[in-house]
Parts: structure tokens; C-alpha cells; sequence
């Protein structure tokens, strides 16, 4: 069954309180070459039949996301 | 007068926000998420808690619910609806309000007395305050942190949309120390702090939240 990846993140300009305190324990275990993270939300659609690429977007922007603050990378299975 | 309070599945206080809505001198009305029906109301409450214990986004699974395409359209005509906590992340995720709540910036749950300022008294629900009013209630979230992008805020500075602001400390790191923002009509208004627990001497740290539920009972009438 063909599946469809959909990555939410922040949008940049959003602050992610959650990423900064993993990048202040990855720290405290001395990981200090890692100097920044951002924390996301990744789905995994299983799709049958078909679906087209404005039905996902719709998907991904109207519940997956919320476009106030987050943006979408959509994956298809040709990708 | 009928004033609807909308039960979700993971909500917790429904029954304190139908509480102060008796309590003000109106008929609590108990609504089902899942019905299509909201049993000629004149005004809604969506109530604080977790819905859908906050999977995906706070608010966000609630905010698609059969009853809210109703609140939606009902609300575009003017109908009065206040989201208190939970309702308010339902708010912004259904697009009756701007911004969105996120994560508070300390990442603890905040629960204390909260002071707060009464920016607009002249919304369907902050009418019977002064503007410029100090009250206390309670606050209690996870994931009350206003944020909006930079041109949203000043649009809605610009166009007095923040209704009630945090005063004597900012609980969750709220942008510009929003706690509550109303819609261009200021019909709806949306609030992370709780002023259902303040309507008794015996239960609250005061009695000042009850002004939000007496106010909608004036702008109903005028409507």
C-alpha cells in the first residue's frame, strides 16, 4: 500500500521550548557540537486508491498542521 | 436566556463553567460535540480541559467536531461564544480567533492565582468591567503561550483585538503578555485563564470571573 510522509515542523520564527531543553540535555551528556534542534511531528499516511497532490496538501493544512505556526514537507511515494 | 456549554471528550470543567453560568443568572444548556444541535442557544461556552487528551495539537481534533462547524457559523452572525482554556486553543484552531497556543516557554504546568487586566470592556463577555480593570483569577496550562507572527500582533494591537492581558507576571511566556483576544465584532473571546473557578467566596480566590458570564447576558439582549 503506497504511503505518504508528512513532516511538521516550526516554522523558524516560532520558538520550541521542547527542542531547547533536548539541546540543553544533549549538553549535559556532552554532545556540544550539536548546537541547535527543533522538534517535529512526522505521519505516516496509508493511502489506497488514489490521492492527489492538492487532497494531501489539503490534509496536511488543515488538521496535520496548523499554518499559524508550523510548516509542512509532504513526501510522496514517487519522491 | 440559554447559554450552550459544550462537552468534549476529555473536557473538565463543564460543569464549573455551567456552574457560573447559573450562577449569573442564565439557563446552562449541555451540548454534545458529536450532535449537530445546539438547542437554541443563545450564546456558547466552550469550557476548559484536555480534549482528545491534546493529540496532534491542543484543541486541534475538538476544533473539527460536528457541533463546532455549527459554533462556526452560528458565531459569523454574531452569536456570543467564549473559549475558556482548552475552548480557547479550540477557538484559534477552528480560525474564529487569530494566533495559536503553544507550549508554555518554561515548560511547567502553571497553576496559581493569576492577576490579570481587562483591556476591551466593550466585548459581548468583558462588558461588565471597567477597561483597565484588575481581577484575579485562576490559571492553570501547559500549553497557554500566545504566539502569533510579528505582522498578526501589531495588526491586532492596531485594532484593539487583545482583550485581557497578564499583569504582576506572564505565566507561559505569552507574547506581548496576551491572555485573552476577541474577534473584529468582539463577539468571541478566547482566554487561557479560568474565570469559571471565581465565581464563589468559598471556592475561588474571588469572585471576579463571574463578570465574564453576566456580560453576555446584556449583549444577547442587545443583539
Amino acid at each position: 500500500m503506497p504511503q505518504v510522509v508528512v513532516d511538521v515542523v516550526l516554522k523558524p520564527e516560532i520558538s520550541d521550548p521542547q527542542g531547547q531543553a533536548v539541546l540543553g540535555a544533549l549538553g549535559r551528556l556532552g554532545h556540544t557540537q550539536v548546537t541547535g534542534v527543533r522538534q517535529g511531528k512526522h505521519f505516516v499516511l496509508d493511502v489506497e486508491g488514489s490521492l492527489s497532490r492538492a487532497d494531501l496538501e489539503q490534509i496536511a493544512e488543515t488538521l496535520l498542521a496548523n499554518p499559524v505556526i508550523e510548516d509542512v514537507e509532504l513526501h510522496l511515494p514517487t519522491d | 436566556m440559554r447559554i450552550g456549554v459544550i462537552t468534549f471528550p476529555g473536557s473538565l470543567d463543564d460543569v464549573d463553567a455551567a456552574r457560573a453560568v447559573r450562577l449569573a443568572g442564565a439557563e446552562p444548556v449541555a451540548l454534545w460535540h458529536a450532535d449537530h444541535d445546539l438547542r437554541d442557544v443563545d450564546a456558547v461556552v466552550l469550557p476548559g480541559g484536555f480534549s482528545y487528551g491534546d493529540y496532534l495539537r491542543a484543541g486541534a481534533i475538538a476544533a473539527r467536531a460536528p457541533l463546532m462547524q455549527d459554533v462556526v457559523d452560528r458565531a459569523r452572525k454574531g452569536m456570543p461564544v467564549l473559549g475558556i482554556c482548552n475552548g480557547f486553543q479550540v477557538l484559534c484552531e477552528a480560525g474564529l480567533l487569530p494566533g495559536a497556543l503553544t507550549r508554555n516557554s518554561h515548560l511547567h504546568f502553571r497553576n496559581r492565582d493569576q492577576q490579570l487586566r481587562i483591556e476591551r470592556a466593550d466585548t459581548a463577555w468583558t462588558s461588565s468591567y471597567g477597561e483597565g480593570q484588575t481581577i484575579v483569577v485562576p490559571v492553570k496550562n501547559g500549553e497557554g503561550r500566545y504566539v502569533a507572527a510579528p505582522a498578526e500582533l501589531e495588526r491586532l494591537e492596531g485594532e484593539g483585538r487583545v482583550a485581557v492581558r497578564y499583569v504582576g507576571g506572564n505565566p507561559n511566556g505569552s507574547l506581548r503578555d496576551i491572555a485573552g483576544v476577541t474577534s473584529e465584532d468582539g463577539r468571541v473571546v478566547g482566554l487561557m485563564p479560568h474565570p469559571e473557578h471565581a465565581v464563589e467566596d468559598l471556592t475561588g480566590p474571588s469572585t471576579d470571573g463571574l463578570g465574564f458570564f453576566t456580560s453576555v447576558l446584556k449583549a444577547v439582549v442587545s443583539a
